[in-house]
């Protein structure tokens, strides 16, 4: 008896981890589990220094020929950009657990509620997006990787406003699958893929990754794309949570 | 009885530990982990109670879950292999179980292979097809199983040779 009392006990927490945004008491966000993470992750950063730095160093030669090459602006208008038109604030933290060899996927961070980090906020790396924020506790929260076969994600082709959703297969760490987008859209191997904005997720224009190989579907109305990510999924250690200041606003006025 | 106790639950953390930070990195091809922790449920005495045993893997695969965000698919898994040992130790062991008195340090090496085996095979099997949840990849399924379970029961064999005291 008590051994069907218990199967169905995890059989239950098996099917509410299956569902998005269900799992209560079994992630790996507790102080606990969370605590173990942060002191062996505090051991084992040390092994990949050298490809984080190569890493970060890479986006700081990025952003400043980014920021060299910008634009003067000829508006007249001066608009101070720290009060308004702030729609996005960035947080950075590290990645202490990172998993991609199941189906689904989830990764625990050394940001929580302490610091300001709530459910539904975008993860990326320096390199593109990595996935969603799922729970929090007050030092950490745990990441719905893009590797996860129930996450959803809106992207777009980079060089028409044709989107579709991302989701995973569960057969290669390297690759996600874009559903969705019409066959009118003119998709070639080697075309970036970016987020597309329409989720109040993620900003427009985050990378997502490259078109490696593509089909129609059954129905021959929608293509589906395999798109290789920009990011290396089983070496990740520095990332940046996205706010979106306005969400509250636009699922409000979305509800109404 | 005590000090009995007391190895079980260092042996209990250490195999919690050293899975979800050692093993659980290995991803060896991309996907392929060994679960070496059941060893626990493999070697727990024969004599005990079989209700602590289920109670006790429950506890062992919720800990597990806990750490890799699983939900409840190890503690399913742990508990059904707990409930099914008492006939893989009749089918393994044959006679020696009948009397009560195998001892794990002391039975031969072929039958000892076949009940890490089967009992390998069931808890991943059980295991990779909680994970999974859809029935439509069984092929998957069978594959993840299949290449785990070489990797765990090589990994558990080697844990009991390298762990076990010499008594004979």
């Amino acid at each position: 008896m008590l051994f069907f009392l218990l199967f169905c006990i995890s059989l239950v927490f098996t099917i509410q981890s299956h569902s998005y945004h269900k799992s209560k008491f079994i992630n790996s966000a507790n102080f606990l589990t969370g605590g173990v993470y942060n002191s062996a992750n505090n051991i084992s950063r040390y092994f990949n220094l050298k490809s984080q730095n190569q890493l970060l160093a890479e986006e700081n030669r990025r952003l400043r020929s980014l920021l060299s090459n910008a634009r003067i602006s000829t508006d007249s208008v001066y608009i101070d950009s720290t009060s308004f038109n702030k729609s996005y604030t960035f947080y950075n933290a590290n990645i202490i657990k990172n998993s991609y060899s199941l189906s689904d996927n989830i990764l625990t961070i050394n940001k929580g509620k302490n610091d300001s980090i709530k459910q539904d906020f975008g993860v990326i790396s320096s390199k593109g997006i990595i996935g969603i924020i799922d729970k929090t506790s007050n030092n950490f929260a745990t990441v719905l990787s893009v590797l996860n076969t129930t996450s959803r994600i809106s992207a777009q082709l980079k060089k028409s406003n044709h989107f579709g959703t991302l989701s995973w297969n569960a057969k290669s760490p390297d690759f996600v699958q874009l559903t969705d987008i019409p066959k009118v859209a003119k998709v070639k191997v080697g075309d970036t893929i970016i987020t597309s904005g329409r989720s109040s997720i993620f900003p427009k224009n985050i990378g997502v990754g490259i078109i490696k190989s593509f089909q129609l579907d059954a129905a021959e109305n929608y293509y589906e794309i395999d798109v290789k990510l920009f990011n290396d999924m089983t070496n990740l250690e520095h990332v940046y949570i996205i706010e979106n200041v306005n969400k509250q606003e636009i699922t409000n006025l979305e509800d109404e | 009885m005590n000090n009995l106790f007391s190895i079980y639950t260092v042996h209990f953390f250490a195999l919690v530990l050293v899975q979800v930070l050692i093993f659980n990195h290995v991803n060896f091809l991309g996907y392929i982990n060994p679960y070496p922790y059941i060893l626990f449920i493999a070697l727990f005495p024969v004599k005990n109670n079989r209700l602590v045993l289920i109670f006790i893997s429950f506890l062992l695969g919720l800990s597990i879950d806990l750490f890799l965000d699983t939900g409840g698919i190890h503690a399913g898994a742990s508990v059904c292999i707990a409930y099914a040992r008492p006939v893989i130790l009749k089918f393994a062991f044959g006679t020696i179980y009948e009397h009560q008195t195998v001892k794990f340090n002391a039975v031969d090496f072929g039958s000892k292979l076949m009940y890490f085996t089967i009992l390998t095979a069931i808890h991943h099997l059980i295991l990779f097809s909680l994970e999974v949840f859809n029935m439509s990849k069984i092929i998957l399924i069978l594959q993840k199983t299949l290449f785990s379970s070489i990797f765990t029961i090589l990994i558990s064999l080697s844990i009991t040779i390298v762990f076990s005291r010499k008594t004979r």
